[in-house]
């Protein structure tokens, strides 16, 4: 059986009739006890199972997903990586992402398809332009490279944008990230996953978290759709329905779950090579590999676990792709769908023991959790093995609700919340 | 788009309405503790399924109470607030 992807193997499993691939992870049979458990097969989830085996070295870890894996935002995500936030607290955790990100392909040995191609944030009037630059001050203090590119640059670099005259929104210049740019989802996911099952990691798939397991108000493991199973520790990275898994534990949490809706184009030629967003229009593109332009903007106004998304919001988004890119006026879509978020106060994750001791959490990470996997997977582990916080996920306890110490990168998020 | 029904103007669509949170989510009182106020400003219930909210027609600035299902989106009843929520 071949497991090692590389030319060579390839080329040999061509010939072979493709015959010969091993198949990328097991489905096992749960046990009745793990060391850890963790809820939730997105992202998160998978790569928080692989530094616990990898890193830790825990032997008995299990990924418990209701669906498939990826199933959730982390299949849904329009797949843009940066790390331009503007806290150093939040540096700190989405630049360690971006590096890790930048050598995970070999790590995992899995094309992620990482392409660092840029992202560009418009500014759109001279009062913006200095909140830009203060934006990039702050990045270049936190040591992440941003700088901020004028009007004419932005033009040579894409000159489909709209620069008319009357435009509604004309542009002053941008914050440009050069690291930043697109990977792709599912390999992420389906590269965490595989290499965590290449440790000994159970990946059990269909199978949904009902209930908690509790003993003298601890919690000692989940009751699932394929029965009991008991953990030392349970950490639960379910995104969007983090809520409902809240409510069964006993507690409530500073998250609103909403719909974020995406939609692409049907495949045109390579017309657009980098990540725009503008907070104007609140619409953000980019262009798959496939040729597709990748759409996306502001949550849906309403609270929802519906995952499909409304009208207004899409005709907003479209309304704002327009005005930037008249050209795409003649391009048609190909699909559009929702996924949903777990939105916090302040725009930043949760991580940390819940209000259920023995259960951990790692959430509330909205619209911006993918470019986080790998940091967020990094510290979850390190919380899961040991019990307590990694440095850099410590002041995104839940805690911070009460001290007052919120991280409100709102702006940040880049998208209207 | 979807009509939500103002208890003041009748059907509406969506976009004239904001989200307020949920319903008897009380204010506190200045003395209250640091966690009561913690609850009352961030931790929400954020149910999937049938739940009552708090709303606000922003057209004519009335706020009101709205039952509705968070995965169909079904509204099931919209009232005045009757000074209690
Ligand atoms: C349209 C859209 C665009 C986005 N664009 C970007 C972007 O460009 N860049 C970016 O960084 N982020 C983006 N995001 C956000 C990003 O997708 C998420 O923050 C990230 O994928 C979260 O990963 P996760 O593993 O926490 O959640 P998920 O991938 O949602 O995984 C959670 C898993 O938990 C499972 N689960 C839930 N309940 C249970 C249960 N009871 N039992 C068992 N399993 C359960 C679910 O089935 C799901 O698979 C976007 C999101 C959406 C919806
Ligand atoms: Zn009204």
């Amino acid at each position: 059986m071949t497991r090692h992807y590389s030319a060579l193997s390839v080329i040999k499993e061509g010939l072979n009739g493709q015959k010969g691939w091993a198949p990328a992870w097991r489905s096992p049979k749960p046990a009745k006890q793990y060391d850890v458990v963790i809820i939730g097969g997105g992202g998160q989830g998978l790569a928080t199972a692989y530094y616990l085996a990898k890193t830790h070295g825990v032997k008995r870890v299990a990924v418990i997903e209701r669906g498939w894996l990826g199933g959730g935002n982390t299949g849904r995500n329009t797949t843009a990586i940066r790390s331009n936030y503007y806290y150093p607290e939040s540096t700190a955790l989405y630049d360690l992402s971006l590096r890790l990100y930048e050598t995970l392909g070999r790590e995992l040995n899995y094309n992620i398809m990482l392409s660092q191609r840029g992202m560009m944030q418009i500014v759109s009037s001279p009062g913006e332009m200095e909140m830009a630059a203060r934006q990039v001050n702050a990045m270049q203090i936190n040591g992440v490279e941003a700088r901020l590119m004028d009007r004419s640059e932005v033009q040579r670099r894409v000159p489909i944008f709209n620069f008319a005259p009357d435009a509604r929104y004309p542009v002053y210049g941008a914050i440009y990230q050069e690291r930043a740019g697109v990977a792709r989802h599912d390999a992420v996911a389906w590269g965490y996953a595989r290499a965590a099952d290449a440790l000994g990691v159970d990946i059990l798939q269909q199978c949904e978290v009902q209930e908690f397991l509790t003993e003298g108000g601890r919690c000692v493991g989940v009751a699932t759709s394929k029965g009991e199973i008991r953990a030392e520790r349970v950490g639960m990275a379910v995104a969007g329905s983090s809520g409902v898994l809240a409510a069964k534990a006993g507690f409530r949490l500073p998250i609103t779950s909403y719909t974020l809706q995406a939609c692409v184009s049907e495949p045109v030629k390579p017309i657009f090579d980098t990540v725009l967003v503008s907070p104007m229009t609140g619409t953000y593109v980019s262009q798959s590999d496939k040729g597709e332009m990748v759409i996306g903007g502001g949550l849906d106004r309403v609270p929802s676990y519906g995952q499909r998304g409304n009208l207004p919001q899409l005709e907003t988004v479209l309304s704002g792709l327009l005005e930037m890119f008249p050209v795409f006026r003649q391009l048609r879509l190909l699909r559009q769908w929702g996924g949903t978020v777990d939105v916090t106060p302040d725009s930043s994750p949760i991580f940390g023991e819940s209000p259920l001791p023995g259960l951990y959490l790692n959430g509330g990470w909205g619209t911006g959790g993918f470019k986080a996997i790998p940091a967020g997977g990094t510290v979850f582990a390190h919380i899961l093995a040991t019990g307590g916080h990694h440095e850099i996920s410590r002041p995104f306890d839940l805690n911070r609700f009460r001290t007052g110490h919120l991280l409100d990168e709102a702006a940040g998020a880049g998208i209207a919340h | 788009m979807q009509l939500f029904p103002c208890p003041f103007c009748g059907p509406r669509p969506e976009t004239e309405f904001h989200f307020g949170g949920d319903a008897g989510n009380t204010r506190p009182d200045a003395a209250a503790s640091d966690s009561d106020w913690t609850n009352y400003l961030f931790f929400k219930h954020n149910r999937k399924g049938p739940t009552r909210e708090i709303w606000m027609h922003l057209t004519c600035r009335e706020v009101f109470l709205m039952a509705r299902d968070t995965v169909s989106h079904e509204v099931s009843a919209t009232e005045a607030l009757g000074g209690e929520a």
